[in-house]
């Protein structure tokens, strides 16, 4: 690489021009109105959370204190939101590859539109589908699972009698993450540099040897991208697993299968506030400071991995 | 290693549109063909048929026969992929996998097909492809840093690496140095000089310098007219050609008198 003469310094005297001051301005203030609609969110549930955090023990819906309430509740939020991620991803990222480089073209348009559509599909549709169309359907595979592959802890059992089990709820959650993640990876495969192809083929690749190479080196970093825009949906979702968890409430359990899970922070919030009174308000806006918390982390270690291997990524 | 490649008759399409018409020629083994003649005649896509990368564009079709030391390359039962591993290829833009280290991006090809090599059988591997492609010294040090942050001329002689490492037969390179500068080109220029003990190589350029310095037989492509398919004017030995064309429009094209 040759050296470059070192220009002098001088002062910049290029005219500012009014479009370039404008559009310097408007997106200086929308990332400032981010911040501090983000701060404002904080604040209030800080302020809201007070009371509880500060309550005795014995006040605490349940009686055991903050702790006790939220952990089971934080427990169910988890599991059900990076189970519904291990279906999901995969499954997204396998139709994003069929779309992009195996389907004819009116297929591979046909199968973009549906999940599309699945997007614009309310919450609430998603929960009356879970609670009364795929709940039944479980049960009987559910029983069938507990009997003969009891030893992993997923499937202990009992198995519940109406299906409304945390399994469903992982199934919904699944299906509902699907089009966004499908949509971000699919879009980040169809961006794969025609060069690397190339590169792959001229080697002697086969199709899905080029696909390992390139397409998916090159989409990894939009893969965790929209991995962690799904898991900060399924995190916060909360009218569909709402209505499929209502009936169940529990301690802290691996069991997918029996009714007594525990369900998610938001969920619970929906379900529980139109009762709650005094003390158990502040404990709901607690709560859901523990999980705006836990979103905000799973951004910045998203952010966090991305950036991890720049050197080697697509972009160059 | 090296082998002769026969191509008879061959008609190139794009869907509907004939790019390249008739063209027979045969090149030889262990030496330099080069193959040159204005833009848009068709020299990358002859070139790009001769390992059916144009397969990749959706209708691209062929019509007449190449064949490689008498396996016909467009056969009922031939795999492209398996074409592709006898006789690689370089692009005019260096495109090394930009996730992959050095000495993955040489790996690269040996990993396919499930190959299951020893690590140590690997890594004498990766040496001696990249001392074939005269980069060893100069990346030797730094294997498992990324081949993006080589130079123009280290990443086009690192592709080269990673083509030779299957151990192909032929090696096919379009304008591998036009985005080059003068002293990287020259490096590779060296390096096909080397390569051609071992190689058949056939290599588009623009530069007829280039051609005349490195190679033992030069074919001139050109458009038969405006909207008219490209074609294979001649070939003939390098010195010929620069010397005593038998063809007008050659001679024309090669004293820059075109048109
Ligand atoms: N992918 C393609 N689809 C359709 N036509 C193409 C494609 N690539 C090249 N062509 C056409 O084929 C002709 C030859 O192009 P090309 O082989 O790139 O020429 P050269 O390499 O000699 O400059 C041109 O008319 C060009 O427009
Ligand atoms: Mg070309």
């Amino acid at each position: 690489m040759a050296s470059t003469t070192e220009a002098p310094p001088r002062k910049n005297r290029v005219p500012r021009r009014p479009g370039d001051r404008i559009f310097a301005g408007v997106s200086t203030g929308s990332g400032v109105l981010i911040l501090v609609a983000l701060a404002g969110v904080a604040v209030f549930l800080v302020t809201e959370a007070w009371p509880a955090l500060t309550a005795p023990a014995e006040d605490i819906p349940g009686g055991q204190g903050l702790v006790f309430y939220i952990w089971p509740l934080l427990f169910g939020t988890l599991i059900s939101a990076v189970l519904a991620l291990v279906i999901a991803v995969p499954l997204a990222v396998a139709i994003a590859l069929f779309i992009t480089y195996y389907a004819p073209r009116s297929i591979a348009k046909a199968l973009g539109y549906i999940i599309d559509l699945l997007a614009a599909v309310p919450s609430i549709i998603f929960g009356l589908w879970g609670m009364n169309v795929l709940a039944p359907v479980t049960v009987d595979p559910a029983s069938w699972a507990s009997e003969y592959l009891g030893w992993i802890p997923f499937f202990a059992g009992p198995p519940s009698s109406t299906g409304r089990t945390m399994l469903v709820a992982i199934i919904v959650l699944a299906v509902m993450v699907l089009p966004i993640i499908t949509a971000v990876v699919r879009e980040a495969f169809m961006q794969t540099p025609q060069l690397h192809e190339e590169a792959a083929l001229a080697i002697g690749a086969t199709r899905w040897e080029m696909i390992r190479m390139a397409a998916l080196p090159f989409g990894r970093s939009s893969i965790i991208g929209a991995s962690m825009l799904g898991l900060g949906r399924a995190l916060g979702e909360t009218m569909a697993v709402a209505m499929v968890l209502s009936a169940s409430a529990g301690g802290i359990t691996f069991n997918l299968i029996s009714s007594d899970n525990p369900p998610t922070i938001a969920a619970n919030i929906a379900l529980q506030f139109p009762e709650a009174t005094g003390v158990g308000i502040h404990t709901l806006i607690a709560s859901g400071l523990v999980l705006f918390a836990i979103t905000l982390a799973v951004n910045m270690i998203a952010r966090a991995v991305i950036n991890r291997r720049k050197d080697f990524d697509g972009a160059n | 290693m090296a082998k002769r490649i026969e191509v008879k008759d061959l008609d190139i399409y794009y869907d509907k549109f004939l790019a390249v018409q008739g063209v027979s020629m045969t090149i030889q083994p262990r030496s330099v063909t080069a193959l040159i003649g204005p833009s848009g005649c068709g020299k990358s896509t002859f070139l790009r048929t001769l390992n059916r990368m144009h397969e990749l564009v959706p209708n691209a079709r062929v019509e007449g026969s190449v064949v490689m030391d008498d396996d016909d390359l467009y056969g009922a039962n031939v795999d492209p992929v398996n074409v592709r591993r006898q006789i690689g290829m370089v692009f005019q833009r260096a495109n090394p996998f930009p996730t992959m280290s050095i000495y993955d991006n040489v790996a690269a090809g040996l990993k396919l097909n499930n190959k299951r090599l020893k690590k140590s059988d690997m890594d004498d591997l990766v040496e001696r492809s990249l001392k074939s492609a005269n980069l060893w010294e100069e990346v030797k040090d730094r294997l498992h840093k990324p081949g993006s942050g080589l130079s123009g001329g280290q990443q086009q002689r690192l592709c080269i690496a990673r083509a030779i490492a299957v151990q192909p037969e032929v090696l096919l390179m379009d304008e591998p140095c036009s985005a080059l500068d003068p002293i990287s080109t020259q490096a590779i220029e060296d390096l096909m000089l080397e390569l051609k003990e071992n190689y058949t190589i056939v290599i588009v350029t623009h530069n007829m310098q280039q051609a005349a310095r490195v190679s033992d037989t030069t074919g001139f492509f050109n458009l038969q007219g405006v909207g008219k398919p490209g074609e294979l004017v001649e070939i003939d030995e390098t010195t010929r050609i620069f010397s005593t064309p038998s063809q007008k429009a050659t001679e024309d094209y090669i004293s820059g008198r075109f048109g």
